[in-house]
């Protein structure tokens, strides 16, 4: 900061750096796991309290895998061992939402309990899986990204544009976008295009009406499933790739990723993604300390002091919360008109 | 065979309580007395924190999902107002404090005033963050003053110094506050909604208590909480305790010499003072159960109850006469959350200390509800006996899953890194225990031990 | 044999006893008709006929087949398609994406019959990308027949298609259920306007608790005394 004039270029590229890419990396985490809080809601009507420990299973098959295939050797080099195992884990993650499905919810389904009961059984599932990620992975926190961290590094950065203020592109944050991105294009097609994917919308639309056109509701249910597993053991190693993994904070992603559903309109796929991108960019946008940012931008006299943070970092999960009170007290449907589900 | 049956159901409730009344009993023969009245207390206030979810769940089919929050509330409450204030800290920040406080209400007001009056958003919207930038501002300021007061002892402003009961009432109304505002929100709209932001509220209770040092001293803890009950050094020196203990060991202590006899009276009379604090705060703890459950019983059975029950057992047809849904939900919840406020405020009480890192969801909001769902959903006294039977094997399974590991390690070679692995995990166990039970009770026996009848789940 | 047969019914809900021995039958090109009052039992029928309920005892036959322990799917495939009263269509998808539904079962080509469906009820053409739920109450109801209509059935079972239109939609749909009937289809209805109703219909039926209380030519029941004084309210 040798100058006292205003930087607008370095003051962006500050936030590109600080701000943009990150809320766009855990924005894009955020849309993969309400997508899937949403398909359960819409295919077998219940808020699934389960999602988030869910990604945390997922991604410790991911882990058990990478750390097995490191030890063996199998890697390519420049590219995380993570990526490669997510097909397989996929595949557990899906054995194993169906067997909680076999043994839980379809017995609910049966009697056709109240949503709430499935919801209650859907916490006892929570709860459960937790334990066995921290029993088999302990509750610490642990990184298990290998390969290029950096598509490119602050320094590279530096060099070719020869501004102040580097951007640094992680691997993790390109992955996380770019897969984020085809995942969801492959999900909307799906449900838009094939033929199974309408057959899922209309059994989600009138499930009496779907059997009597000859739908399969069980096959139904199973690729519902097999979509979420997908979903959830990616956007779990995608959020663990660019921040670590710990039980405790995937557990908590649960209110993020609520609230996301709601304010983009609970069952609206749609609405689950700009949701999601909405409160990822108010999450990082309220806890940012613009302090370097408005050095940048003001005369030396305006220089401020303090951090100019809007809110402490500590209060980020209060951030979906608020979001979450405000929608429901404006606009309870959410941006998206959603779907309203009532006992039957 | 059938004759037993009959007998059974029809002396379910008696038959339960006197098992757990044996298990206990046994325990006190075997272990210690001290031990078994801690559970007894632990589990009456468990029972208390139960019997408000039974209320919400049974009688209105509510899911609350923050029960930790609720207790939280109760445990901040204690702090609040039986400590004594620190007049200095009050000094340096207090008024600065009040003033931030004051301002970010103002603020909330004029935001709600002028949006009701219909003025343009964006001005509102703009006078709202000028507000909190100045609420921020003198608020930060305030808190690192206060907490800048001898922040290895205070850090904080206190409380109000006010006997230590007062705050079981403080608590409740503020877990009542609380939840009238979630309800307030969420209760108009689908039922897992306020599941999600109960969810919400009480993780974000949890986080301001925890990083809010100048509000209840945050990680730092608070220690030494006032007792509603004498202490046990100055029973000890009570001498009619001293007389009942000589009485009750009479036969045993003619056997001794005079100074054997003066060291093993003074050991029995330490075991009795630990014994009679204990019970006096069970006295406190049960007095309060029965009267909770002699309050909702009646409330049960007068007209307000009556609209409860027709709401509960059909609501379709409660909504077509005419009766106010939301309204009734919206009391019932705020009366279950009240209660539970009032239990966490005896929890920390009894504890004597207040620690916001012991607000785990696992102990708190999950615990209870297979308390609820184990002793049968809807009943009043199934809550009391799931509370009691979950705490003991709550309490009981720490200790036997390391016996159990233990027992595996006596076939397993010394050293073993996986066993190493298990014993350090085991504790995780509890979760999928928990959990097990949880889903089992839901799926084969979704009425409970004590199933409440024309009550489904 | 008629072309579809249900035989001495019996069926109960749970412990309540709905049909006594009730038997209906409908032949190819003909339209039948089943009134009664409330509670009498008409839409269980329907339902033990599609297998949606499984009667207690009693057969149904299609073309002298036994159909009776085919699940509600085989059944479908068999040539049996129903509209329920209510709900019966996808309504957050659009018109073409229902037909599409209808067809779901089939393996060959459905674009031949989504144009025949078309062909029948024009209007549906032209909102063919349109959200069913933002249709009027009778093009609902054309979206709710064209989708019956997809597995390219022998049979209709109709629940009730008027239950709470206006008249106009009302005359609006009997107009197109007689097109579907002169289309070569048997059609089985349950109505409530059973004046109307059996003023279009070639048989009825007139079902009390269960039971089979009158049985004859739509004229025949019209001029029924009896029938008409009961049901038909003079």
């Amino acid at each position: 900061m040798t100058s006292d004039s205003v930087d607008i270029i370095n003051a962006f590229a500050l936030l590109t750096n600080f701000v943009l890419l990150p809320a766009l990396s855990y924005g894009s985490q955020l849309a993969l796991g309400a997508l899937a809080v949403t398909l359960v809601y819409s295919v077998l009507r219940f808020s699934n309290f389960a999602q988030g420990d869910s990604m945390a299973f997922g991604t410790m098959i991911v882990i058990l895998l990478t750390s097995f295939m490191i030890s063996r050797g199998w890697t390519i080099s420049g590219i995380p061992t993570a990526l490669l195992v997510i097909p397989i884990a996929i595949v557990f993650t899906s054995m194993y939402l169906l067997t909680m499905d076999r043994l839980i919810y379809r017995h609910y389904r049966k009697i056709k309990a109240k949503s709430i009961t499935i919801v209650m059984s859907s916490i006892g599932v929570m709860f459960v899986t937790g334990g066995i990620v921290r029993f088999v992975l302990g509750a610490t926190a642990q990184k298990f990204e290998d390969g290029e961290r950096f598509i490119f590094s602050v320094r590279e950065f530096k060099a070719y544009t020869g501004l102040e203020q580097g951007i640094a592109f992680k691997t993790s944050q390109f992955l996380t976008i770019t897969i984020a991105f085809l995942l969801v294009a492959f999900v909307f097609y799906f449900l838009q295009k094939t033929k199974t994917g309408k057959a899922m919308r209309a059994y989600s639309d009138n499930k009496e009406l779907a059997l009597l056109s000859g739908i399969d509701p069980d096959k139904m249910v199973q690729i519902t499933w097999l979509l979420v597993a997908a979903l959830t053991t990616i956007a779990g190693a995608l959020y663990g790739l660019d921040k670590g993994f710990a039980p405790q904070q995937y557990h908590l992603l649960l209110l993020p990723i609520f609230a996301s559903v709601i304010v983009g309109g609970i069952g609206s796929p749609i609405g689950a993604i700009a949701g999601a991108f909405l409160v990822a960019f108010s999450e990082i946008l309220l806890t940012y300390a613009y302090k370097k940012f408005l050095i940048y931008l003001l005369p030396l006299s305006m220089h401020p002091s303090s951090l100019v943070q809007l809110i402490g970092t500590e209060y980020k999960y209060a951030i979906s919360f608020v979001i979450l009170v405000i929608v429901l007290l404006i606009k309870p449907t959410g941006l998206f008109k959603g779907k309203v589900i009532v006992d039957e | 065979m059938n004759n037993l049956n009959n007998i059974w159901q029809s002396y379910r409730a008696i038959i339960t309580f006197s098992l757990m009344g044996f298990v206990l009993l046994f325990v006190g023969f075997n272990q210690s007395w001290a031990l078994v009245i801690g559970i007894i207390n632990m589990s009456l206030i468990s029972a208390i924190m139960a019997l408000g979810v039974n209320i919400q769940w049974g009688y209105a089919g509510l899911f609350n999902v923050g029960i930790m929050g609720f207790a939280a509330l109760g445990g901040v409450s204690v702090v609040l107002i039986s400590q004594q204030p620190v007049t200095e800290a009050i000094d340096v920040g207090g008024i600065k404090m009040l003033f931030a406080l004051a301002l970010g209400a103002a603020t909330i007001a004029a935001g709600v005033l002028l949006n009701r009056r219909g003025v343009n958003k964006w001005l509102i919207s703009l006078i709202v963050v000028i507000g909190y930038l100045f609420t921020r501002f003198y608020f930060s300021e305030a808190s690192k003053l206060i907490e800048k007061v001898d922040p290895a002892i205070t850090g904080y402003l206190g409380g109000f110094g006010l006997p230590i009961m007062l705050s079981w009432i403080v608590g409740g109304l503020a877990a009542a506050g609380a939840a009238w505002w979630i309800g307030k929100i969420t209760l108009s709209l689908r039922s897992d909604y306020l599941a999600i932001a109960t969810l919400g509220i009480s993780e974000i209770i949890i986080y301001v208590i925890k990083n809010e040092d100048w509000f209840v001293r945050g990680l730092k803890n608070v220690y030494g909480l006032q007792r509603p009950v004498p202490y046990e050094v100055d029973m000890q020196k009570s001498e009619w305790l001293q007389n009942i203990v000589a009485w009750i060991h009479r036969s045993e202590l003619q056997l001794l010499s005079q100074s054997e006899q003066i060291s093993k009276l003074s050991d029995y009379v330490r075991e009795a003072s630990v014994v009679f604090v204990k019970l006096s705060y069970s006295g406190l703890f049960l007095l309060i159960l029965i009267a909770f459950i002699m309050l909702s019983n009646l409330a049960l059975n007068s007209p307000w109850g009556r609209k409860v029950r027709a709401i509960r057992d059909n609501e379709v047809a409660a909504s077509a006469m005419g009766k106010n849904i939301t309204r009734q939900h919206l009391q019932i919840f705020v009366i279950g959350s009240a209660i539970v406020g009032v239990a966490g405020a005896l929890l920390v009480t009894y504890d004597g200390i207040f620690i916001p890192t012991a607000y785990q969801p696992l102990r708190f909001t999950f615990l209870i509800w297979v308390m609820v769902i184990v002793g049968g959903s809807g009943n009043n006294l199934g809550s009391v006996l799931g509370a009691f039977i979950m705490w003991f094997i709550w309490i009981q399974s720490g200790p036997i899953g390391l016996w159990a590991v233990e027992m595996l390690g006596n076939y397993v070679q010394e050293g073993n890194t996986s066993l190493e692995f298990i014993e350090d995990r085991v504790h995780y166990l509890r979760l999928i225990f928990m959990g097990s039970i949880m889903l089992l009770i839901m799926r084969f026996s979704p009425g409970g031990i004590l199933p409440e009848k024309n009550k489904e789940l | 044999m008629a072309y579809l047969e249900g035989k001495n019914l019996v069926a109960s809900y749970g412990v309540v006893p709905i049909l006594h021995e009730c038997s209906v039958e409908v032949e190819k090109g003909e339209l039948a008709v089943i009134v009664g009052p409330n509670g009498a039992g008409k839409s269980t029928v329907m339902r033990v006929l599609l297998g949606m309920l499984n009667a207690t005892s009693g057969s149904v036959t299609l073309d002298g087949k036994d159909i009776s322990m085919l699940s509600t799917q085989d059944r479908i495939s068999h040539g049996l398609a129903f509209v329920p009263q209510t709900k019966n269509v996808f309504p957050s998808m659009t018109v073409e994406e229902n037909l599409q539904m209808g067809g779901f079962i089939r393996q060959d080509d459905i674009n031949q019959t989504i144009e025949e469906v078309y062909a029948l009820f024009p209007i549906l053409y032209d909102k063919r990308k349109q959200l069913a739920e933002q249709l009027s109450g009778g093009q609902r109801q054309q979206v709710a027949f064209g989708r019956a209509m997809m597995t390219k059935p022998s049979i209709m079972l109709l629940d009730e298609p008027t239950a709470g239109v206006s008249p106009i939609v009302m005359d609006e749909i009997f107009s197109n259920i007689l097109d579907v009937r002169n289309a070569g289809m048997a059609v089985l209805m349950v109505e409530q306007n059973a004046q109307q109703a059996l003023n279009i219909a070639d048989k009825g039926y007139v079902l009390v608790s269960g039971r089979n209380e009158h049985t004859g030519t739509g004229k025949e029941l019209i001029n029924n005394s009896e029938v008409r004084k009961k049901f038909l309210g003079g």
